[in-house]
Parts: C-alpha cells; structure tokens; sequence
C-alpha cells in the first residue's frame, strides 16, 4: 500500500486525453458519447442529485451484505453441523444461484415489492449475495485440520470451544474471501433491481440512471456510472484492507 | 525401575479392531512413573493405534487400558508425528491451549506457557507464529504443549521422525530431562532403532499386524549422553533390537 504503481494512473490519464481529443476532433455529439470534461460537468452540477442517491444505493448494498453474511454463515453453520439437510437441500440452492437474478426479479416484486419495493430490492441482492457466503463458510468450517481436531478430542473441548478456538478461526479466512465477493454481488443485485422494480420509489442511482437514459442526459449517465464504478471500488479496497489486516 | 513406583500407564489384554481387521493385541503392558517405554515395530503394526487408545482417543474392542491421573491432569501429554498448531495464533496461544480448554485463567496460562516455552528452549519465541518457526521448533512447541498441564504420563506417536540428526538428538534430550524432573511415565513410539535405545528404559518389539509383543529388551539404567551412544551397552541393545526385527522380516 506504500509505494502506489503509477503506471495504471498513466495509463488512465492518456486514455481520458485521447477521449477528450477524440471526441472534439470528430465532433461526436455528446448524445452518443460526451467528452470526460463534460462527464466531469455533469458529475458536479447533478452532483446534489447523484450523490444522495448514490448514499441510498450504497446503504442498501451493505445492509444487503450485512444480511448475507449473518445468514449465509447460519445456514453454513447448520449445515456443517447436520450434513443430510445439505445432502437434501444443496442442489436446490444451487438451481437458485443459476437463474440469473434478473429472471427472478419481476417474481419477487410482484410478491413483495408493489407496495414496499426497498424490501423487494434487499432480496434480490440477498439472494445473489448470500451463496458466495455460504460456500466458503461452509468450505471454512470442513476445512478443520483433522490433528488439531484430535488435540481437541483428546482435550475434551466442548463444541462451543471447538467452534470458537478451532472451527471459527480455521473458516474466517475462507469467509473473507467469500465476503469480499459478496460485496460486490450485493451491489450488482441492488442495481438489478432497482432497474427491474422500474420505480423511483426508493431513489437509488440506478433510477438516476434510466431518467437520464430518457432523456437522453448521456454525460448524467456517465457521471452515475462513474459513481457506481467507485462504490464497487470502494467496497473492494475495505475488504481488502480487513483481509490484510487479519493476515497481519 | 523399582516394583513400588505407581503404574501411570496400562493395557490389559486390550485389542483394537477396525471393522474386520484385527488391528492390535491383545497386548499387556504398563508403564511406571518416571520410567520411558519405546514401542518398536514396523510400520502399520498398530503402534499409533494402541498409543491412541492409551490416550483415550480409540476404543478398545476387548480388554482393557488405564491413564492413572495421580492428583494431576487427567489427560495426558500426547505429542503426534506432525506439530499440529493452530496457524493463525502465538506459540504461546498455541501452548496455552490445553490449559484454556480446561478453563484456567487467561493469567495463569499465560504464565505457564511461557514456563513452558522456556523449558524446551523457546522462552524467546513466545510471540512467534508457526509459520515462522523452522520443523524442529514447532515440534518444540507441540512438546511444550504436551506438558503445559503438567500431565504424569507423556505419549509420543514417532514425533522427531521428520527432523534431522542433531535437532531428533536435543528433543530426545528435553523428552528425558522432563521424564527425571517431572517423574513422567513416558510412551515412545518410533521405528528407529537408535532413538529407542538412546530413550528407553525398556523397549517393547512390536509384531506385524495385528501387534503383538514379541520382545522386552531392557536397556542398562546409565546416562543418556553422546557416550552412551558409543559404548558397548547401546550396541549391545541396538543389536538384540535389530535380531528380533529381522526374525520377523524372515518371518514374514
């Protein structure tokens, strides 16, 4: 983290040049494709606009990993713990995580979401969420070092300090890694959803981004894309801080 | 080994099956506090297994086997063929282990840990993780969790058996000093000749599966130093080891 690559920053900059060149040179309408300069416009006078709905995108994508993580680990927990419900009820949860999201969308708002669309949205991004949460914790939990759970055994350990002192610390690097992948589905399941539900209801960004789409605001477009590039960003570079600091 | 010192270890006409295979025994044996056993035999013999069962880790399918706790803890020290630490914590963490398990005091065991890591040479490495200790200083590790419990008897299953020459020699060293100091009755599995005499009061020779006692060599009661391992004693017990092992090898 000390020394930062420059290169990528090079890199980035000439791309934005030869953009901003580009696009004036050939004087391409900014309906189709807008100048960064005027993206950056865009960004600062729908700034008021986009960032409070940029907040409410972002506060549903955590509140939908914050449930992802409490259920994915619970179900993981019980399933380690009763392996026929596994047996039995795996192939169905993995028939869930194969539907593509956008499929199920329209089911679980018209159950749920007509009159309270935050909670249609919550499960949407829930249900993408929660799998990668769940298959690492479980593979965590298996992954118990067969000796160290005989030195257990032969310690008398009760399954309470068998879960805290030996089946915990064995899973969180494994659950780390599923969280930091689950971030950035909840934030994927949000946006899907908030485009499928189609309502302004809730005010995320991706509302913000089918109004501008309507009329025909490409640089607002841009500038919500923008924000949502760096929220994924963002939840990425937290994750990965928390997983190098518990490496440490 | 005089007749009145307590037995801490024993195993009457115990058998171990597993499934169909007749694992081990039926098999006598006790150990006296203070003295050290070596189980000698050839690999898949049923060594590990009765270790196990003496450990309270395998049940018998016949006859019977005893740790006496002695007012001490009732679990023995067992020491297996790998470390097995837990990565992701201290060695003094890993060290304290069978003392949190047995619900003493974050203090206390911090204390005792550390005592001992000092008595097998680690004393300043109490903050080390695993990983960044070499093979024979996590054996060290695992040996001191073996005693932090101050347990009276010490089970080791072939647990020097992946370290070199000299380092094997100075963890036999600190298997016997805490055998004299904390009058330990000791357990010894191995495969290795040498290793035996060197630690054994007596060694038991163990038959192919399913294991037997096919010999007790006694092993004269001098000092185990670099002189022992050139006099004519140790050749002598080396010699009627390796005799017994090669007549089951014609044997079979």
């Amino acid at each position: 983290m000390s020394r930062i690559d420059i290169a990528p920053i090079l890199a980035g900059l000439v791309m934005l040049a030869l953009w901003e060149g580009l696009t004036r040179f050939f004087q391409v309408p900014t309906v189709i494709l807008p100048p960064p300069s005027a993206i950056g416009a865009a960004l600062v006078e729908r700034g008021p606009l986009l960032l409070p709905a940029a907040g409410v995108t972002m506060g549903l994508a955590l509140t939908a990993l914050a449930i992802s993580i409490g259920l994915g680990t619970m179900i993981a927990l019980v399933f380690a713990r009763v392996p026929l419900l596994e047996r039995s009820l795996g192939p169905y949860a993995l028939v869930l995580q194969a539907t593509p999201i956008v499929a199920i969308a329209p089911l679980v708002i018209i159950w749920t979401g007509i009159e309270n669309p935050r909670r249609a949205i919550l499960i949407l991004a829930v249900i993408v969420a929660v799998f990668p949460v769940l298959t690492s914790a479980l593979a965590g939990l298996k992954a118990v070092d067969p000796g160290l759970d005989r030195l257990f055994r032969l310690h008398k350990a009760s399954s309470a300090q068998r879960f805290l002192r030996l089946e915990l610390p064995t899973a969180a690097p494994f659950l780390l890694a599923g969280i930091k992948t689950a971030a950035g589905l909840s934030l994927v399941g949000v946006v899907v959803a908030e485009f499928v539900a189609g309502t302004g209801a809730t005010g995320g960004l991706s509302w913000r981004l089918v109004e501008a789409g309507n009329r025909l605001e490409t640089a607002t477009m841009f500038a919500a894309l923008f924000l949502l590039a760096l929220m994924g960003l963002a939840l990425n570079a937290v994750l990965a801080l928390i997983e190098k600091q518990t490496r440490a | 080994m005089p007749a009145e010192t307590p037995i801490r270890l024993s195993a009457r006409q115990a058998c171990v099956r597993f499934g169909a295979l007749e694992a081990l025994g039926p098999i006598d044996l006790s150990v006296r506090a203070g003295e050290c056993v070596v189980l000698l035999g050839p690999s898949g013999c049923g060594k590990s297994t009765l270790l196990a069962a003496l450990a309270g880790l395998q049940a018998v399918a016949s006859g019977a086997v005893h740790a006496d706790t002695a007012g001490g803890s009732d679990i023995p020290g067992v020491v297996f063929q790998e470390p097995n630490l837990m990565n992701w914590a201290t060695a003094k963490d890993n060290v304290a282990l069978p003392l949190a398990l047995a619900g003493v005091g974050k203090a206390e065991r911090q204390d005792r840990a550390q005592k001992a890591l000092q008595q097998v040479g680690l004393g300043s490495f109490s903050s080390a993780y695993p990983r960044t200790l070499s093979g024979g200083m996590r054996m060290r590790v695992a040996l001191a969790r073996a005693l932090v419990n101050e347990p009276s008897a010490l089970l080791l299953d072939e647990p020097f058996a992946a370290i070199d020459e000299l380092g094997r020699r100075a963890l036999d060293d600190l298997v016997l000093a805490a055998k004299r100091d904390q009058h330990l009755a000791v357990l010894f599995v191995t495969h290795s000749v040498d290793e035996a005499v060197y630690l054994a009061d007596r060694i038991l020779v163990l038959s192919p599966r399913p294991g037997r006692i096919m010999a007790e060599i006694a092993v004269p009661d001098v000092p185990r130093d670099p002189a022992f391992l050139t006099s004519p004693a140790f050749a002598e017990a080396a010699a009627a080891a390796r005799r017994v092992l090669s007549a089951q090898l014609v044997a079979a």
